[in-house]
This record gives C-alpha cells, sequence and structure tokens, in this order.
C-alpha cells in the first residue's frame, strides 16, 4: 500500500492546477480515493464524522446483489443444461453461468464508467460512485442471450439519457438500470421477450418438451398454473432474466440491506403489500369460474414470479429515484406494487409490471413528495392560526 | 404548566474522553481576547487601541449598527493587540492581564426596583447583554424587541459536553438572581428545560419564576432550538429570546455584585486529553494551560466548544465567549488504504454498514478524518432520524442552495440554528457541509427580510 501511496504522490502534480493532465483531476482522484480514504478534516462545522461515505454505501449494496448474482450464474448453467440433456455439476454450471455473465458485467461498467468518467473530466467534478450498483444490476436484469453489443448500447443510453442529461447522480429521475433495460425492451423487443431468449441452448438440439418460457409467460399464455412448481418459484431455478429468479437469493439481500439501513424497508414492504392486495383484489375479481390464469394465479404466488421481488428490494428502494419523503416512499412503494400487478395481469402485452411501474412511479414520486411537504408547510400555518 | 416532552429521534455519539467531576488547577494566565467572530454578523467598532489601559468591564467594542450593545474586557490589563483578517476585519482584541482584576463598577440592583427597559440598559452598559440570543436567526437578541418567551435549556446533551448539574452546583442564589431580572425581560413565559434523563440539580429545580419542563431523549435534546420547537414554536414574526445556563450567573454577577465577571466553568474533555476534567477559567481566557502536560501526542486538534458545533483554535488558543468546553480530538488527515472496504471494528456510523454496530456501547476515539468526499445527495432519510423537529431537512436545505426565500420561511427557517443541524451533518453520507448551509440559509433570510 505504500508502493500505491507512492506512485499517486509521484503523479499527482501532473493532474493539479497547472499540470499538463490538469483536466484530468476527476479521473485520477477517481482512482486515488478508491484506494485511498482522502485524509481530508473538516474546516468548519462538526469535527466528527460519520464513518460512512457513497463508496460504503454502494459497497454495501453490492454486497447486497451478490447472493442474487452467484445464484443467476449457477441457474444459467443449469438451465443450460437441462435444455440439452447433459450431465453435468453445480460447478460446471456455475462456471457456465459465469462465462456468460462475465463478458456483460465488463461491458456494463466498460461503457458506463467510461461515459461517468468523461461526463466527470468535462464538468470537472467528481466520479460519483452510484454507477458501481447500476453497472451490476444492468447485466441482472437481461435475459441470458441479449448480445453484448445491446448492453453497450442500452446501458450508454441510459447513463447519458436517463442520468447525465439530468445532471449526473443523484439528479436523475428515472431508475438509470431499468431505464437501460426499458430502452432495449422497447428497441429490441424479440430479445428481451418471448420464450426463446431465457435459456442459452447456443442452437444446440434440446431434449423433449423443452420449453424455454418463463412462468409469467406461460400464465400469459393461459398455461395453467402448476403449483407443485412453488418451490422452484422461491428458489428460482426457473427462466427469468439473469439475477432475478430466486427470491430466496433476493431475499438475503434484502436483509442485508435492511440490517444494515441501506435499504427502505417502508419501500420494501408498502411494494409486497401494494402487490399483495392487488392480486388479491384480482383474485377476487377473477372468481372461481375464470379462465384467466395470471388472474386468478394466488396472491403470494404474484410475488414470487418474475422481477417483483427483484424490483421491490433492488430497484424500487434507489434513494434517486424513490421518494424522499418517509410518507412518499409508502404511498410509490404501495403503488408500484399495485401497478405492478395490474400491468402484469390486465395488459396481455408486457408479461412483467414491474419495470413499467417502477419507473412510473419514479416520474410520479416528486408529486407524491410535494404533497407531503405541502402538508408539513399547511401544519405549520395552521399553528399561526390557532 | 409545564410540559414534559419525549424525543423519539436523535442519536448518542459515545466518545472516549469524557472529563472527570473534578476540578484541576491552572495557574493563573495573562492573556485574553474577545473575538468579534464569536458573534455572528456584528460590524465590530473599536472603543480602545493598542496601549489602552482597560479593566475588567470597560468596552473593548461595540457592534456598528446597534451601538448600545457593548463588548467588554474579561479582564483588567492593558490592551496588547488587534489583530485583523482580510479587509480589515478585526479578529481578535488581545489583553495583557495585570493580575489584579480591577472591575468597572457597575449599579446594583434588585429586580424589583427596575423597569423592563432599565434592566435592559444596565445590561446593555454592563456588557452582558450579548449574553442574550434570539432566534430566529441565532444572533445577539435585538435589545428593541419584545420576546414572546424566553427559553433556557439547563443541559446540553452533545458529545463530551458539559454537565451543567455539576458545574454549578451551589450557584442557587445567584442563578436564581439572574433568573429575577430575565424573566421581566418578557411578557410571555421563561422556560427553564431541565433533562428527563438525568435529573436536574437543585439549582435549577428549585428556581421561581420560570416554568420548568422535562424533555427526555438523545442530543439534540439539549439544544435550546428543539426544545423551543416542542414547547412553544416560532412562526413567522416571533422572536424569541434564549441564554445558557452560566450565563445566567453572569447576568446575577452584573446586579449583584456590580461587576462583570465572565468566570465560567468549562470542561476539558476528548480522548487525547490525558485527564479530562473540569476547570474554573474565564472566557477569552488562554486554554494553553489545562492542556499544558495534559494532551497527549500526535496531530491534535483543539476546539473552542463541543465536538459538533465548536470552533477549530490552534493549541495556544483562546476560549470562545460562549463555549463551555474544549475539546481535543486526534486529526485524521492520514490517507486510509482501501478504508472504505475494511470491516470496520474502529468506525462509528448511525448506519449499520459497519461492525462496530454490534458493539453499540463500546466508546469511540473518532478523529477528524471526513471518511470520504463530498457528493451529491444520494440517501434520504438519514437527517430525518437525528432531527427531532417536524421538518423536511433536505427539502429546507434544497431550498437554501437556491435560495428561495418564501420556500425556505415556508419549511421552517426560522425554528432553525445550524447547531440543530449539527447531527444532520455529522451522518450525512454525501458530506455536505449542513451547518454553513442553515447559517447561510438564515443569512439570505435575515438580508431580504431586513
Amino acid at each position: 500500500m505504500k508502493l500505491f501511496r507512492n506512485i499517486l504522490d509521484s503523479v499527482k502534480p501532473h493532474f493539479e492546477k497547472g499540470g499538463k493532465l490538469e483536466k484530468l483531476y476527476p479521473a485520477y482522484d477517481a482512482f486515488a480515493t478508491f484506494l485511498f480514504v482522502p485524509g481530508h478534516t473538516p474546516h468548519s462545522g462538526t469535527h466528527i464524522r460519520d464513518g460512512i461515505d457513497l463508496k460504503r454505501t454502494m459497497i454495501t449494496v453490492l454486497g447486497a446483489l451478490f447472493p442474487a448474482l452467484f445464484f443467476g450464474m449457477w441457474n444459467i448453467g443449469q438451465l443450460h443444461f437441462n435444455a440439452i440433456g447433459a450431465e453435468y455439476t453445480n460447478i460446471d454450471a456455475f462456471l457456465f453461468g459465469l462465462l456468460k455473465m462475465a463478458p456483460m458485467i465488463i461491458v456494463s461498467y466498460g461503457v458506463g464508467l467510461t461515459i461517468e468518467f468523461g461526463f466527470a473530466v468535462q464538468r470537472g467534478h467528481q466520479v460519483n460512485e452510484g454507477y458501481l450498483v447500476t453497472g451490476m444490476l444492468i447485466p441482472m436484469i437481461m435475459p441470458v442471450d441479449v448480445p453484448l453489443w445491446m448492453v453497450a448500447v442500452s446501458v450508454a443510453f441510459a447513463v447519458i439519457i436517463g442520468k447525465e442529461v439530468f445532471g449526473g447522480t443523484g439528479m436523475n429521475i428515472l431508475n438509470p438500470a431499468l431505464t437501460a433495460r426499458a430502452f432495449l425492451f422497447f428497441a429490441y423487443p424479440t430479445y428481451m421477450s418471448g420464450d426463446k431468449v431465457w435459456i442459452h441452448t447456443g442452437g444446440e438440439a434440446t431434449v423433449n418438451g423443452f420449453s424455454g418460457a418463463t412462468p409469467l409467460g406461460d400464465l400469459a399464455n393461459n398455461v395453467p398454473l402448476d403449483m407443485s412448481m412453488i418451490g422452484s418459484f422461491f428458489y428460482g431455478d426457473i427462466p427469468g432474466s439473469m439475477g432475478e429468479t430466486s427470491t430466496l437469493a433476493i431475499l438475503i439481500g434484502a436483509a442485508i440491506l435492511l440490517a444494515t439501513g441501506i435499504g427502505s424497508w417502508r419501500t420494501m414492504i408498502s411494494v409486497f403489500v401494494g402487490g399483495y392486495l392487488m392480486a388479491l383484489l384480482l383474485n377476487v375479481l377473477a372468481g372461481p369460474e375464470s379462465t384467466n390464469e395470471l388472474m386468478k394465479t394466488p396472491a403470494h404466488v404474484h410475488l414470487l414470479l418474475g422481477g417483483f421481488a427483484f424490483g421491490a428490494v433492488f430497484m424500487a428502494t434507489d434513494p434517486v429515484t424513490a421518494a424522499q419523503t418517509d410518507k412518499g416512499k409508502i404511498i410509490v412503494g404501495f403503488l408500484i406494487g399495485v401497478f405492478a400487478i395490474l400491468v402484469r395481469v390486465v395488459n396481455p402485452a408486457y408479461p412483467e409490471g414491474m419495470m413499467m411501474a417502477i419507473l412510473l412511479m419514479n416520474v410520479f414520486a416528486p408529486l407524491v413528495d410535494h404533497y407531503v411537504v405541502e402538508a408539513n408547510i399547511k401544519r405549520r400555518l395552521n399553528r399561526v392560526k390557532k | 404548566m409545564s410540559k414534559e416532552i419525549r424525543l423519539r429521534k436523535g442519536l448518542t455519539i459515545n466518545l472516549v474522553g469524557e472529563a472527570s467531576k473534578a476540578y484541576g488547577n491552572i495557574k493563573e494566565d495573562h492573556k485574553f481576547v474577545v473575538k468579534p467572530t464569536d458573534f455572528h454578523g456584528l460590524t465590530p467598532k473599536l472603543k480602545v487601541k493598542v496601549g489602552d489601559t482597560v479593566k475588567a468591564g470597560s468596552v473593548l467594542f461595540f457592534d456598528k449598527y446597534s451601538d448600545q450593545v457593548n463588548f467588554c474586557s474579561p479582564v483588567s490589563g492593558t490592551v496588547t493587540e488587534v489583530t485583523r483578517g482580510a479587509k480589515r476585519r478585526i479578529l481578535e482584541v488581545e489583553i495583557a492581564s495585570d493580575g489584579d482584576m480591577t472591575y468597572e463598577s457597575y449599579p446594583k440592583a434588585m429586580a424589583g426596583d427596575l423597569s423592563r427597559e432599565e434592566i435592559i440598559s444596565h445590561m446593555l452598559a454592563g456588557g452582558v447583554w450579548p449574553f442574550i440570543k434570539q432566534k430566529p436567526y441565532d444572533i445577539i437578541a435585538n435589545p428593541a424587541d419584545t420576546p414572546k418567551a424566553i427559553f433556557i435549556s439547563a443541559f446540553k446533551s452533545s458529545p463530551l459536553c458539559i454537565d451543567n448539574n455539576f458545574a454549578m452546583e451551589g450557584t442557587d442564589e445567584l442563578f436564581q438572581k439572574g433568573l429575577d431580572f430575565i424573566t421581566k425581560l418578557t411578557e410571555g413565559t421563561t422556560h427553564l428545560t431541565v433533562s428527563g434523563n438525568k435529573g436536574a440539580a437543585s439549582v435549577f429545580t428549585n428556581a421561581k419564576g420560570v416554568q420548568i419542563n422535562k424533555i427526555k431523549g438523545r442530543h439534540p435534546a439539549g439544544n435550546v432550538g428543539i426544545q423551543i420547537h416542542h414547547i412553544d414554536p416560532i412562526n413567522k414574526g416571533d422572536i424569541v429570546w434564549h441564554i445558557a445556563p452560566q450565563d445566567v450567573l453572569v447576568i446575577g454577577r452584573l446586579f449583584s455584585e456590580g461587576k462583570y465577571d465572565v468566570s465560567r466553568v468549562v470542561c476539558l474533555a476528548g480522548s487525547q486529553v490525558e485527564n479530562p476534567q473540569y476547570y474554573r477559567t474565564i472566557a477569552g481566557a488562554r486554554v494553553s494551560n489545562m492542556l499544558e502536560n495534559n494532551v497527549k501526542a500526535g496531530t491534535n486538534r483543539y476546539i473552542s466548544g463541543d465536538v459538533l458545533t465548536g470552533k477549530r483554535i490552534e493549541a495556544d488558543g483562546h476560549l470562545g465567549f460562549y463555549d463551555t468546553e474544549v475539546t481535543v480530538l486526534p486529526e485524521g488527515d492520514e490517507p486510509e488504504f482501501l478504508g472504505w472496504m475494511k470491516p470496520g471494528f474502529d468506525k462509528f456510523s448511525v448506519s449499520k454498514t459497519f461492525l462496530t454496530y454490534l458493539t453499540p456501547n463500546k466508546k469511540f476515539a473518532l478523529n477528524t478524518n471526513m471518511h470520504g468526499e463530498e457528493r451529491a445527495y444520494v440517501m434520504s432519510g438519514h437527517y430525518e432520524k437525528v432531527l427531532p423537529m417536524d421538518i423536511f431537512p433536505v427539502h429546507l436545505i434544497k431550498a437554501i442552495m437556491v435560495e428561495d426565500v418564501e420556500l425556505m420561511e415556508n419549511l421552517g427557517i426560522y425554528e432553525v440554528a445550524p447547531e440543530d443541524f449539527a447531527l444532520c451533518e455529522f451522518v450525512c453520507t454525501s458530506k455536505v457541509n449542513v451547518q454553513d448551509l442553515i447559517r447561510h440559509g438564515l443569512d439570505v433570510v435575515r438580508k431580504e427580510t431586513s
């Protein structure tokens, strides 16, 4: 570490004011502060500070993503080998998934961070850490067979249009990771939905009776729900986007986020409650005679399927795009749950509604906050009248 | 009609180096200063020049825009230096004490014999007026105003702060004397708020002519601003005055002994102090006497005041006008290799992202490191947990950033002071200087509305 310090100190003069590479200072700063928490001390204000910073926050979120990520890697391999009827061990499955996913993660970070650094240098501000999480989320919500160039294009779109045009980290309205997914979803729908994209077959012959459809896709096509599969829905050895199938792994992540106080319990719980109640309402409306499979799917199964849990735990809780007030978080979270199920069940064009619901409520979150804050202002004014 | 308040929000920061309940002895020092910078927004006009002889209580300078407000010398001696900063702004007026302590004599009085106006003019003349502060704006009170209430917080709750129950032991009579005058300054109530956690000494519980309230909870329960918010909140146009308990004694002494005597008890604390304890000293005294042979080796930060709101001073700096603590912390100016990734056995955090949260009673020897760089606001909900007020802190701060006066008013700028937001600054993930921003907001509103 002495070595790193010496290298950093020796190149520092080039990046400082008057140096040859003065403009690249934000890039230097990003590397320097990555390696060393700087020895900055406050000039004014409190003389001691909490140990947490954005880097610590983001690394904690990454840690919470790992269970779902590693499970996703195994799941990719497992689905592949089962599809082609090959013998495999769990290690094989994991390595297969790792090799499929690693390039996407590298592309996601490579493209995203390059753009972030570019904007930081151009604007002369520090590189924000937010992309550490976004860059990992993006591959996790993509189907396994999505081409690398599409990942690159969607990342570029998400970072530039979703974030930087609004002023960068902390100013964006839409969740960048979901912006990337929504972009691909509408630009290249054939790569993002259907029953061909979720399991990598690599053109090899598949076993008899193979179907690459996700459980939700099946339901949308009115294939009756197989309740004996509910264990799989929970553990997650089912087709789906790469990192979002295992409700169990996601709940472990949720536990980490809640225990560390990084994720908002208000948002998480209210999303699940909203989704559950909406599904229950649709169950009642459907009645026992209904032939609409999605509508009569039991409420708790709805919460296990698709991206619902992943969205509730990792997307709806994004602190920048969620509501900023405690009450707002509950309202927005609840509505995300409601809309996710509503879109999923009522709109046959989109078998999954979580992405749409979160993006929609991202847009409305400031409005909800506005009314919560207005109520506070009114309370203050009423005090005078009393 | 005393009130009992229970706060659920707040934060206790357990720090190493709490002062033991004993008085240390220090030799008398001869260098004292009065710092006009202790009084926010003051434009001082000097009344003395270098070489003048002064008594304790002689006027050194006064407020250019409110010329009755005098600032006096804490000791008798000679004015030796006037330190000026940028634009010839006066930073310090230094007095070399002659060791005799001769006092300027002021008339003694009983509270019953004086009208409100007479009390005010006595206080102005005797140099004790600056101890009366006002909200909104957190500045010295304007003697022309009539406050709707006066607040005294009997205790402080910040980390390593002074314990007034100990520091004011045996001052019952003097405290009551001061209160007799202070209560006459308002037609409303004078509130004395004591801690509901650890109880209050007789000096407070026996106080007469005031409404005694109890407040229970963690820091910032002891902040007068929090107490005002819960007892009698400030609306637009309201003015509330407040004063610290030890300063009540100064006013008591002015009227009972006829002299300007700013001696006070301070607590020396912090992890870098060998033997943290209490001292009897005088406002404006040099702190180096207390620190001699009493500070651990290393690069230290010396603070006049507490760790959250105090001012940074040099090792031979001076005690501020209002301060009752001197704190010494280790500087945290060493870069830490991958510090943000470590498990964190030595880091304190409100978030539970460091392993230390498993040992909630551990005491920390925190240094002054920022633990990160300033960033845009990303996280939400953390300020709210440590600000026990019905105020949206981040919305207020954003209103201040864009200098929207009307929005600031609506969101409660009149109720806040920088010290109330010190914990927000402490917990901030984005390392925003919240106290500076609040001060800026107050300045903007004050300028805009005056």
